[in-house]
């Protein structure tokens, strides 16, 4: 099972985070706080598994997460998943990110958490992993996108057209530059 | 209308969407408190509209604010609202607010219910899709409940997307309301086998969660899941399989054997580490679970750790990591093969990440011999010095002293040595762990009598020093260390070279501020040295020493006195007038050293820590007996607002109530133990802990001896590298003369020598000291380990379910339902109705009964002899087969039918032997098969294969396999028929409470005892019962050919309904067929000859021919029927199942139902 997923800044701003157990939110705070500081600590070219009881329930549980960029992704996890197939996951998170926003950065994630969020939904589930296949979560990410366009025409007809400012992107950094990596073979 | 929305609409345009909170955040970063709080105002405005429009806005900002760590609770009702909306656009938003904010707390949820089942039965998939995902997170106990069927139906929904969603989804639905696993299962397992690779993958995450939690009910659907992995070439599904494999294997040896070889070739032919990682832990506990000593296995021993080692040598940390952390699984059971990668350990010591480093300590730990130990702990103590972090400084301590603790300091030849390093420990700034090192001196002082005298030295120069331990504040963890110090200086004063001072430095002014409860050890030692002084000084013409001695105490006491700490207040008090009385006597020229030392004497003995819990109760000892009369109620009442000091009165009473009354309770304990005897719900004392235990005196307690040669050496200075060296020299010089002794010997033990390999064994190393290791106390026949108790919060306890089990009616999911269920069946009416008519039935057969009821217990007594050889046979077999075990111990209070979870058992045990039988089975078969063959010499062994598998397709095993089926028939079909014996013994064993077991009967519901008919099935309009099989019919027709059965059942109408056009129908197998009237096709179903007005009961017979009798049968069944009421008529059905064990056809009873 996965307990929780915490995308951060390399400041510790939470940029995602997802429960799958409810905690009140300072609790939630504590925790994205508490996580930041054990991983900001870490170096580059160490290992990406973290032991330790933290407030999330108990010593089976472990934080493995990847450093792209900017962000830090964390998954807190127990020990029925696989550290290294849960490395993939991120993988497979960042590149379905990548191709879902065209290059993705940092900026994507903050104005579009809403949209992170229904990605991550096609991708985990509860806790469980749902779908790993790349192409299978973009398809389904992709119709429910359309289905969306296309009610917002309907209702778009009846008014002047919105126009969807995208935010300003000087000085980002882009997270598949030099962010993805692909150290081990996809399961 | 339109105009109003475009209206809204307008008005939207001027809100702020989600970007452009994002934004305003970001611009104010100064005060984004004050920021966010009118965006708070305005969002709440915005709430307050109509439009869902705005109000979805208005929620998806909440959202992201809640991720801020903002309380959105508040908004909880509009968050259903926007859940509520037609739009997939804002059902999305609705959906995804719930899911981050709702928990079981949230009171609104409840409002979700019909609103959640709308958006699953939705035409839209991704109005399901978003509807589940939501789901999964906030789903409560009520929401399972009532949409567990639901989801069950989308199980098998047409879109694979929506069916993988639902299926996951289903594991939240059993952790909150569990008494759906049941039902669901069965649709689970299908989806195991679903076309979809994503439906599969999800139905493989969710059994392996649950099997993970509750391993032995999931065993039987091992062959399924290694078809799986034989198949799959998901990595994903792989990874969980073999993951899951690795929980299954401790329960089921044979399991494992099989798995060796399909996991080693996935090691050898897989690219994916993920993968290779998993497998290779998989065989570990594999290799775990199996008898250790099997020569071939040594063979994947070699493979793993060899695998482990590149992955250890691999320059990607996580790799390297997770090698260490197999490594470490390996060491518990074949620590010989990872004590050769030693130098590799040891390198990644010094490895820059903090991770690595921890794993690497914890290999260490199995990896210390008597040869190794000072030098790896001279590594560890470089590391202490160099670590920077405290927790990393603070992990390596206690690695230490687990390390050198470890199976009784099992490997610590030289004590002077340990507790060197111990007082080096000492000298750690800002460790946590002062009371662990404290510990471990008070163990060794106490329990090495030999070290006694050294360890005295060194902490009375601790006690000594005792300022640079507690002059900075920081250090005080480290202050337990003086707790020790001061007892051990004040328990085994005797070995002090002077006593007096480390009195003196004990009752120093600055002791005062340490910790009340060391200043308290501190204050009764004192008492203790001065008592030693004192007695040291006896007999001295001068007095004088001892009598300043006491002034000492009389001067520095009363600072202890006046201590803020009751504890050290009291003792110090007390210790006060003591020394004060003494002084007066010694001003008398009074001897007083010999009163004041025995107020010391006597040995304190280690007590094991789990000691207390472990003493047996003595014999004649009744715990459960009331001391008094138990009082009424009302009594207790006015009791208990008594003072709280009025406890010890009933003491008084009941020493003498038991005297008097000693032959009455007597009397009672019989009665009671007979009773106990008699109950099966009461669990009886195993034989062992009913040894007759005597108190073990001091003579009892245990003391390993370690002899040994050579003297004691005392060095000058307590550095433990010194014993490095010296320890060395001391082996050099003990090979050289064993060298000599070789060379005498050699010739005698030729043959012994070849066992301990290597230059210098284990054995060969000598501690330097003659010690006596007092073991710890412990009552007798008691073992230190303990079961540890599980957590009874867990929320997968409740998932322990047995799934094997065919599905009870009660069991079914809450389906909506339009008309009103009939719920009357309360047992007291059918006992009511069904006696009159058993009694009838008897009255006639009694008298032939009696006969044969005679002869047939003095049959069953000379059989119950021979089971009872049998079940011990069968009892070490259950042991290997723990899932079975489970069920027949179930199948008393459950009353389940133990054929069925038999079959299943040995469909799996089937499955399982067709890897090699292990010899040990083998032997435990050879006899019990030998007894079967004579009983069932008449079986035709050609139709055997066709038999018990019948319930499951055939497919389930891959078509490999059978193949290698075929050829061990042989050997398989003499295990079956031995087991099958086993389940015969098994039945007619238990006696008459145990038939019960044959019908599917609820828990709750206990048969009318004198009932000679078993409960087949039943639900709320109807009760299907079968006879019992004292009621003999005969076989009609001939025992070669065809016989046949007759199965009479009686049907009891339960409800108020009348019940008509009642079919009954069973699924013939190939070896039993019900018989039905000429020119009916195989399908049809026999119209049972009655109908059933309310209450009323009826039987009915079927006849079945059966073509072996040497087969038990298991046959589904259905009834159908029409309940016919005042206002509708409804048809409904009732499965059953009907058990032809083969002992019913051998003692010419046709039917043992």
């Amino acid at each position: 099972m996965i307990k929780a997923i915490l995308i951060f800044n390399n400041h510790g701003k939470p940029r995602l985070s997802k429960f799958y157990e409810h905690y009140t939110e300072d609790t939630e705070q504590q925790i994205i706080r508490e996580t930041f500081h054990l991983v900001s600590k870490r170096d580059e070219n160490i290992c990406n598994f973290l032991e330790g009881g933290l407030l999330i329930g108990g010593s089976d549980n472990k934080l493995i997460y990847r450093h792209y960029a900017t962000l830090y992704f964390v998954f807190c996890v127990d020990s029925s998943e696989s550290e290294l197939g849960i490395l993939d996951l991120i993988q497979v998170l960042v590149e379905t990110l990548d191709k879902c926003f065209e290059n993705v950065c940092e900026l994507d994630l903050i104005f579009h958490v809403d949209k992170v969020h229904n990605i991550l939904a096609e991708m985990v589930m509860g806790g469980m992993v749902l779908e790993t296949n790349m192409s299978e979560i973009i398809t389904q990410v992709e119709a429910q996108g359309k289905m969306e366009k296309s009610e917002l025409c309907a209702f778009l007809s009846l008014c002047r057209p919105l126009s969807f400012s995208v935010p300003d992107r000087t000085g980002r950094h882009r997270l598949g530059s030099q962010g993805l990596r692909r150290v081990l073979c996809r399961p | 209308m339109a105009l109003k929305i475009v209206k809204g609409s307008i008005d939207r345009m001027f809100d702020k969407n989600l970007q452009d909170l994002v934004r305003g955040i970001r611009n104010h970063k100064e005060d984004e408190a004050k920021y966010i709080s009118t965006c708070i105002d305005e969002i709440k405005q915005e709430l307050k509209q109509d439009n869902i429009a705005v109000k979805a806005n208005a929620v998806c900002k909440l959202t992201y604010l809640q991720m801020l760590g903002y309380d959105v609770s508040w908004a909880a009702f509009n968050i259903v609202e926007v859940m509520s909306s037609s739009k997939f656009t804002y059902k999305r938003i609705g959906y995804l607010a719930a899911s981050q904010c709702f928990h079981e707390g949230t009171d609104v949820i409840m409002l979700t219910t019909n609103q959640i089942r709308k958006d699953l039965s939705s035409p839209h998939q991704y109005d399901t899709g978003v509807a589940l995902t939501g789901l999964s997170c906030f789903v409560t106990p009520d929401l399972a409940r009532d949409l567990a069927n639901d989801i069950m139906t989308l199980m098998s929904h047409t879109k694979p997307y929506i069916r993988k969603k639902a299926v996951l989804i289903m594991y939240k639905v059993f952790l909150k309301y569990p008494e759906s696993l049941r039902p669901a299962f069965p649709r689970l397992k299908e989806k195991l086998e679903d076309p979809d690779p994503g439906v599969q993958s999800a139905a493989v995450n969710v059994i392996c969660e649950l099997a993970r939690r509750n391993p032995k009910n999931y065993l039987s659907l091992a062959p399924l899941f290694f078809k799986l992995m034989t198949s799959s070439t998901n990595n994903w599904v792989l990874i969980k399989i073999i993951k899951l494999f690795g929980a299954l294997t401790p329960l089921e040896p044979r399991l494992g054997k099989k798995l060796i070889e399909p996991l080693t070739n996935l090691i050898h032919s897989t690219s994916a580490m993920s993968l290779l990682y998993e497998c290779v832990n998989t065989v570990i506990a594999v290799l775990i679970s199996l008898s250790s000593g099997m020569p071939n296995h040594s063979a994947s021993i070699q493979l793993c750790v060899q695998k482990l080692r590149i992955l250890i040598e691999d320059s990607d940390q996580n790799l390297k990591y997770l090698g260490l952390l197999a490594m470490s699984k390996i060491l518990k059971t074949h620590p010989k093969s990872v004590q050769s990668h030693k130098d590799l350990i040891l390198q990644c010591l010094d490895d820059k990440d903090e991770s690595i480093r921890l794993r690497a300590l914890d290999l260490l730990y199995g990896m210390v011999s008597k040869k190794n130990l000072m030098e790896i702990v001279k590594k560890l103590m470089l590391h202490v010095d160099k670590a920077e972090g405290t927790t990393y400084r603070d992990e390596l301590l206690t690695k230490i002293i687990d390390i050198c603790s470890q199976s009784n300091y099992q490997y610590i030849t030289n004590f002077e040595w340990y507790i060197s390093i111990l007082v080096e420990l000492t000298r750690l700034e800002g460790t946590r762990h002062g009371h662990l090192i404290a510990s471990q001196m008070l163990d060794v002082a106490i329990r090495v009598k030999a070290i006694r005298g050294f360890a005295v030295a060194q902490m009375a120069t601790l006690l000594d020093n005792a300022h640079l331990l507690t002059g900075n504040t920081q250090r005080n963890g480290i202050c337990e260390v003086l707790y020790a110090a001061a007892w051990i200086c004040g328990e085994f004063s005797e070995h002090l070279e002077d006593p007096m001072q480390t009195l003196e430095a004990m009752l120093r002014p600055k002791v005062a501020t340490l910790p009340g409860h060391i200043q308290a050890v501190y204050v009764q030692n004192a008492a203790k040295l001065f008592a030693t002084v004192l007695r040291k000084h006896e007999g001295e013409t001068d007095s004088h020493a001892a009598q300043e001695t006491s002034q000492l105490l009389i001067d520095r006491l009363p600072l202890f006195v006046q201590s803020a700490n009751l504890e050290v207040q009291e003792r110090a008090s007390c210790i006060l007038q003591l020394v004060k009385y003494i002084q007066k006597l010694q001003q008398k020229k009074v001897e007083v050293a010999e009163e004041v030392t025995a107020l010391f004497a006597g040995e304190l003995n280690p007590v094991a820590p789990k000691a207390q819990k472990k003493v047996p109760v003595p014999e004649g000892l009744d715990l459960d007996a009331w001391i008094n009369k138990p009082p009424s109620e009302s009594e207790s009442e006015d009791e208990k607002p008594k003072a709280v000091f009025a406890k010890e009165e009933p003491k008084h009473s009941r020493s003498r109530h038991t005297e008097v009354d000693e032959k009455e309770l007597a009397r009672r304990r019989e009665a009671r133990k007979r009773e106990q005897a008699n109950n099966p719900f009461y669990i009886k004392a195993s034989p062992s802990s009913q040894k007759v235990y005597d108190a073990p005196g001091v003579e009892h307690i245990p003391v390993v001896q370690i002899d040994l040669s050579v003297p004691l050496k005392v060095p000058g200075m307590p550095m433990s590298d010194q014993y490095l060296k010296l320890e060395e020299e001391r082996r050099q010089k003990e090979k050289a003369e064993r060298k000599k002794e070789k060379k005498k010997k050699r010739e005698k033990r030729g043959k012994e020598r070849k066992a301990d390999s290597g230059p210098e064994s284990e054995e060969d190393i000598a501690p330097a000291h003659q010690v006596d290791i007092v073991t710890e106390e412990m009552p007798e026949n008691a073992l230190p380990s303990d079961d540890d108790d599980k957590d009874p919060n867990d929320p997968h306890k409740a998932l322990d379910i047995d799934l094997d089990k065919p599905l009870a009616d009660s069991e079914k999911l809450p389906v909506r339902t339009h008309r009103p269920e009939v719920l009357k069946s309360p047992a007291e009416d059918r006992v009511n109705e069904s006696i009159p008519q058993e009694t009838k039935k008897r009255s006639g057969k009694e008298k032939k009964e009696k006969k044969k009821g005679k002869e047939k217990d003095r049959k069953r007594s000379k059989e119950e002899k021979k089971k009872k050889k049998h079940k011990e046979v069968e009892e070490e077999l259950l042991e290997s087969h723990p899932e079975e075990a489970v069920q027949s111990e179930e199948t008393k209070e459950a009353a389940t039918p133990p054929t069925s979870t038999s079959a299943e058992a040995s469909e799996l045990d089937f499955w399982l032997c067709s890897a090699p039988v292990p010899p040990a089975a083998q032997e435990e078969t050879a006899p019990s098969s030998a007894a079967a063959v004579d009983t069932s010499s008449a079986a035709a062994p050609e139709s055997e294969p066709d038999e018990p598998k019948d319930a499951e397709p055939e497919d389930t095993k891959s078509s490999k396999h059978k193949k290698k089926k075929q050829k061990k028939e042989k050997e398989e079909k003499e295990k079956k028929k031995k087991k099958r014996h086993h389940h015969h013994h098994h039945h007619s064993n238990a006696g008459g409470e145990d038939s019960v077991q044959n019908g599917t009967v609820e828990e709750e519901e206990p048969l009318p005892p004198m009932s000679n008919y078993f409960l087949l099935a039943e639900n709320s309009y109807i009760k299907m019962m079968k006879e019992d099989a004292d009621q003999v019919y005969d076989i009609q027709g001939n025992h070669q050919d065809e016989s046949k059965v007759v199965v009479s059942v009686i049907f009891e109408n339960k409800s108020d309904s009348f019940l008509k056009s009642m079919e009954f129908n069973v699924l013939d197998s190939l070896n039993s067929k019900l018989q039905r009237p000429e020119g009916a096709g195989a399908h049809d179903s026999l119209t049972v000859p009655f109908q059933l007005p309310p209450g009323i009961s009826n039987e009915a017979h079927f006849v079945f021919s059966v073509q072996s009798i040497v087969m038990p049968q298991k046959l589904k069944g259905t009834l159908t029927f029409i309940v016919k009421s005042d206002e509708s008529s409804t048809h409904e059905k009732l499965d059953f199942k009907l058990h032809f064990t083969c002992t019913s056809y051998l003692i010419t009873t046709p039917c043992y139902l």
